[in-house]
């Protein structure tokens, strides 16, 4: 069996839980295998929608997600026997699968942008050294796999109707949570945006933020932040982009008043386009930009928001 | 009461990567303390400073992985213990080496980095929470005891959460729970004669890296002068609809 972990956000399931069912019907078509699917829900989940995709589907309502149950919930369905297993990456999965590829002793391939079977044992391509380098990696079953969502064509639903079986977890109550901090959501998401206008530090105060907010709206981009900009409290934290953040790889990224330390690179560095404002000629940023305008971002950013209007008319 | 920082070492990340063979050449890198296995080592000192007990650093890797067991004890962690392995080891093979160590230490609770500035793993904190039996709370940005248990808020996908967790328990750190401090120069006198025990590691890895490669996108670097903001502009606005067809 090759279980997909289908991520949702209680009404339908997510884009990356659709490129994690490609993945898995592919190592399942090369293992001889059936695909299977693990649903595991805080309340509702899209069981309809889901059961369209799998043969199998496993539920589990879990309650608030801590780490250990999502992680149990996945172990349990696993016990029909699993070789695979393949889900969304995200900075939750990639921790409750570490407790997952543990019990399993599976080999553990975080992250993948693709992967493949051959000869009984998964290969599959990641980013490393802060998305530096591209590795190719191989382990034997059982493996453990996460996809790197845009990485991956969406699945298709089977035409079929799965069969549910709802699974019955021993209580894990080793963490209670408290008090859930939700952090409000507009516009297009961070992560899955073809555009990403991104503010630093040099931008000077957070009300600059509204030109920014402005530029990514014209252009029907996500807003993103540098880590300086989130410390001070200028942005939230959703919103940064980098190595303690997001990562991020949009068609364009434009990155207003930062400055380009590693660790902002490292969200960002593979995006296929990066332009950069700052009126620093020597800052780092524009050594991986595509194109740069050495400049006042106060006096840049109205400009280029008053040039995009001009092109659209 | 112990608190021990799981650190490895790790290039930093203004380093010039090299490839020889196949494979990255760290050999003209300069090698730091990976700064997210920083923020573990900060927080067991605070703790230690603040509850009493003991601050232990154990490190995973290669003979060289000394140097950054010697910059945390220089900081101020009491001893450390090197498990000594050549080589990648995926995470679920670096957590079966520390357990038996972290379980024969018994501590009150353990930190170790949110991702791994070298093979960028996040799921160390994981696999040694399995290894252990305890609870892992990951990206964590504050931590509190509560005798028995830890009061924690940590990053979610979206959002944020406080919760309480009964230790011992594995926190994975990031930036925001705390400011590392540099070492002093009586610490790194000190650090000199503190004690780090060798453990040899027999283990193999279950994944094997076959290549590496280094893809850093050649980039245009057109760069205008913004002396008249709305020219540059407007030239800007100009190449990324025409030229890179992006708008």
């Amino acid at each position: 069996m090759i279980l997909v972990v289908l991520d949702h956000d209680g009404s339908r399931l997510r884009k990356a839980s659709l490129e994690a069912l490609t993945r898995a019907r592919r190592l399942a078509e090369a293992l001889g295998e059936r695909v299977a699917g693990v649903l595991l829900a805080e309340g509702q989940a899209p069981v309809e929608e889901a059961r369209g995709h799998v043969e199998t589907l496993y539920v589990a309502e879990l309650g608030p997600y801590t780490a250990e149950k999502w992680a149990a919930g996945i172990l349990e369905a696993a016990k029909a026997g699993v070789k695979a297993i393949v889900a969304p990456s995200s900075r939750q999965s990639r921790t409750y699968l570490g407790r997952v590829a543990y019990a399993l002793k599976a080999g553990l391939l975080e992250d993948t942008l693709d992967s493949w079977a051959e000869g009984g044992q998964v290969y599959a391509t990641r980013y490393a050294y802060l998305n530096r380098v591209t590795q190719k990696v191989r382990s034997a079953l059982p493996v453990v796999l996460t996809v790197k969502p845009n990485t991956t064509p969406l699945a298709e639903p089977l035409g079929a109707q799965g069969e549910v079986v709802a699974l019955s977890l021993p209580p894990v109550a080793t963490v209670e949570v408290l008090e859930r901090v939700q952090e409000e959501k507009k516009g297009v998401s961070l992560t899955e945006a073809d555009v990403v206008v991104t503010g630093g530090r040099g931008l000077g105060s957070p009300e600059a933020f509204q030109k920014v907010e402005e530029l990514a709206a014209l252009l029907g981009g996500a807003v993103g932040a540098t880590r300086a900009v989130v410390d001070a409290g200028w942005r939230p934290y959703s919103e940064q982009v980098g190595q303690t953040g997001k990562t991020v790889q949009p068609s364009l990224y434009i990155a207003l008043g930062v400055s380009g330390a590693v660790q902002h690179l490292a969200g960002m560095n593979k995006s296929k386009y990066i332009v950069a404002v700052n009126k620093d000629p020597e800052a780092p940023i524009f050594k991986h930009a595509d194109y740069g305008i050495v400049g006042d971002v106060h006096q840049v950013l109205p400009a280029l928001i008053h040039a995009v209007k001009k092109l659209k008319d | 009461m112990k608190f021990i920082a799981v650190i490895r070492q790790v290039p930093d990340g203004e380093s010039r990567l090299r490839i020889q063979g196949d494979r990255v050449d760290l050999s003209g890198a300069t090698l730091i303390l990976d700064q997210m296995d920083e923020y573990g080592v900060e927080e067991a000192l605070r703790l230690k400073e603040k509850h009493g007990g003991e601050a232990v650093v154990v490190g995973f890797g290669p003979e060289r992985t000394e140097e950054a067991i010697r910059t945390a004890l220089a900081m101020g962690m009491d001893r450390g213990i090197h498990v000594v392995y050549e080589g990648y080891a995926d995470p679920v093979t670096v957590a079966e080496a520390l357990a038996p160590i972290l379980k024969e230490e018994s501590p009150t609770l353990i930190l170790t980095g949110g991702q791994q500035a070298d093979w960028d793993s996040q799921a160390l904190g994981g696999a040694l929470a399995e290894a252990l039996g305890v609870p892992v709370v990951a990206w964590t940005t504050a931590l509190e005891l509560e005798g028995e248990t830890a009061k924690a808020k940590h990053d979610l996908d979206e959002g944020a959460e406080w919760v309480r967790v009964r230790l011992p328990a594995v926190f994975t750190t990031q930036q925001g729970l705390n400011e590392p401090r540099y070492p002093t120069l009586p610490g790194i006198m000190k650090a000199k004669k503190k004690e780090i025990k060798k453990v040899p590691f027999g283990g193999g890895s279950r994944v094997e890296i076959l290549q590496e490669s280094i893809q850093e996108k050649t980039r245009l670097q057109k760069v205008l002068d913004g002396k008249d903001p709305v020219a540059a502009a407007e030239e800007l606005v100009r190449l990324l609809h025409e030229e890179a067809k992006v708008i």
